[in-house]
């Protein structure tokens, strides 16, 4: 499969599981969008975290 | 068009020289005249601030102690409640909610010190946006090119406060949304830091990064404002235990010893020649030969895109479900994809949060702010998709906040200062501190106007 087209099929099954009906004109942009988070967090996992937890709640 | 300070005309109602009256009378001529233009508000409360202003002028005829921001207009983005109107949030949606039933704690705290509200701003819807624009209400348009965006999504209190048509406006910052208006629009703006500001009667978009703060054209009223909302809030349980640390008595101090560098390179990639001429102005005018590298900037500004879209779509999960067809297209798809990104991407940044963190805070033993881009250009033609980065063309929407949200995803405090271009449209450097000071950055802001190099920019053609 493409890439498109695996995104396109997880777009697919995300969203009827997740309740989120789309219509196939909103397809492309979501994909889009998809891509873009999806290459973003390919570049956070990347970095080689110490072990530690989670700051859900961020107090600076 | 009106460019007189806040501190000029709180002074003059102080000083009985002029009505609150009179003032606000003419601020509503003002956006009553403008607004057809600017798109900047979406609500008028012109009788509360006739009577407000009245309240003020009777308070002084009977010699009565006044606030310091007496009888100067305000207005806020529309997603801080405003008593009696619905919280719009820049949605259609939220046009069905019921009226607010009380001001937002930030709106309280300013007429508390006897400021007027007299409107809510245009925004981009839910505040998942960079541009200004808004498919319901709108574009917000830029007061020096109204064919261009304000940038967003505070995109209606850039306008209103560069067009003239108010002196101060009240913005949200999540990943640059006060920061990336002011460069667009020319104006002054303060992203505090996380938790500084009470968010308390706020319509949210991302809780573990949003801030509210304030857009001016002079560092100085940006802190006589800020002074003025600061302080512990209950109501917001991310507003941080400390008491008020007022910094307007301080803005004349100086630069003397304050070590200033530059960010390199994450911060210069991808910038226009123009946001490059502006940072390297102001290092020049403070001294800030030195340049330093922030650490892992390009994937901070990764983990913030990633907690952002998830943490927005959590938000929004019900109404994607329930309403998809009634928000901005621009916002809505956005919003699915986010629901989409797994769990453990969103965990990861956490993480990655807390050691950024840590990194940065580490540059702040060397140095005591750090300059940097506000804007990788100036402002983009309304309805503009792409535009051109790192030498290609990109996606202009997720991509306009490329230098502001490494530094929001920590919290640290920003101001940012507009300088004009030979385009003849403004761009703004960020002047960035570590947490807490504030001071720090505004000293630096006010050191700049003082100099002649940052200001904000009178739009072409205005009277």
């Amino acid at each position: 499969m493409s890439d498109t087209e695996d995104l396109d099929a997880f777009i697919a099954t995300g969203s009827r599981l997740l309740g989120i009906e789309i219509r196939p004109e909103w397809r492309d942009a979501i994909r889009l969008h998809l891509a873009i988070s999806l290459g973003h967090a390919r570049t956070v996992a990347e970095f080689p975290l110490p072990e530690g937890d989670p700051a859900p709640v961020f107090s600076a | 068009m009106s460019w007189e300070t806040a501190g000029e005309l709180a002074a003059d109602v102080t000083a009985r020289r002029r009505g609150a009256s009179e003032i606000i009378e003419a601020a509503l001529g003002r956006i009553e005249r403008g607004n057809p233009r600017l798109n900047a508000f979406t609500a008028v409360t012109a009788e509360r601030a006739r009577a407000k202003a009245a309240a003020v002028d009777a308070a002084l005829a009977a010699g009565k102690p006044v606030g310091k921001l007496a009888g100067v207009p305000f207005a806020v983005k529309n997603l801080i409640d405003i008593a009696g109107l619905p919280t719009l949030a820049g949605s259609r949606i939220n046009r069905e909610h019921p009226p607010a039933a009380a001001d937002g704690t930030l709106v309280a705290r300013l007429e508390a010190a006897d400021a007027v509200l007299v409107g809510a701003l245009n925004m981009g819807e839910y505040a998942y946006d960079f541009t200004g624009e808004n498919c319901h209400d709108g574009p917000s348009r830029n007061p020096h090119d109204t064919a261009r965006m304000t940038g967003g999504s505070s995109g209606g209190s850039g306008g209103a406060v560069a067009g003239g048509l108010v002196p101060i406006a009240l913005g949200s910052d999540t990943n640059g949304s006060i920061r990336v208006p002011s460069s667009f629009c020319g104006v002054f703006g303060l992203k505090p830091t996380y938790g500084r500001l009470s968010r308390a009667g706020s319509f949210p978009f991302v809780s573990s990064l949003d801030h509210l703060g304030p857009l001016a054209r002079g560092s100085g009223d940006l802190a006589l404002a800020y002074d003025a909302m600061q302080g512990p809030d209950p109501h917001d349980p991310v507003c941080a235990d400390r008491p008020a640390e007022p910094v307007t008595a301080l803005l004349g101090r100086g630069i003397a010893g304050l070590r200033i560098a530059k960010a390199a390179g994450y911060f210069r990639d991808g910038a226009s020649a123009e946001a490059l001429s502006a940072l390297d102005t102001v290092a020049a005018a403070v001294g800030a030969t030195r340049e330093i590298d922030i650490p892992e900037a390009a994937r901070a500004r990764a983990a913030a895109y990633v907690i952002t879209t998830s943490e927005g779509a959590a938000l929004h999960l019900d109404r994607l479900r329930e309403r998809p067809g009634d928000f901005d297209p621009d916002v809505r798809d956005r919003l699915i994809a986010g629901a989409l990104v797994p769990g453990v991407a969103v965990v990861q940044a956490q993480k990655f949060r807390r050691w950024y963190r840590d990194a940065v805070l580490r540059l702040f033993d060397e140095v005591d702010a750090i300059l940097a881009p506000a804007t990788p250009c100036v402002a983009p033609l309304i309805g503009q998709k792409v535009f051109e980065l790192y030498g290609k063309e990109m996606p202009l929407r997720p991509n306009i906040g490329i230098y502001t949200q490494p530094i929001s995803l920590i919290g640290l405090p920003v101001v940012a200062v507009p300088l004009p271009t030979a385009l003849g449209l403004p761009i703004a450097v960020q002047i960035i501190a570590a947490p807490w000071r504030e001071d720090l950055a505004l000293r630096i802001a006010y050191h700049l106007e003082e100099m002649g190099v940052a200001r904000a920019p009178l739009p072409l053609g205005a009277e």
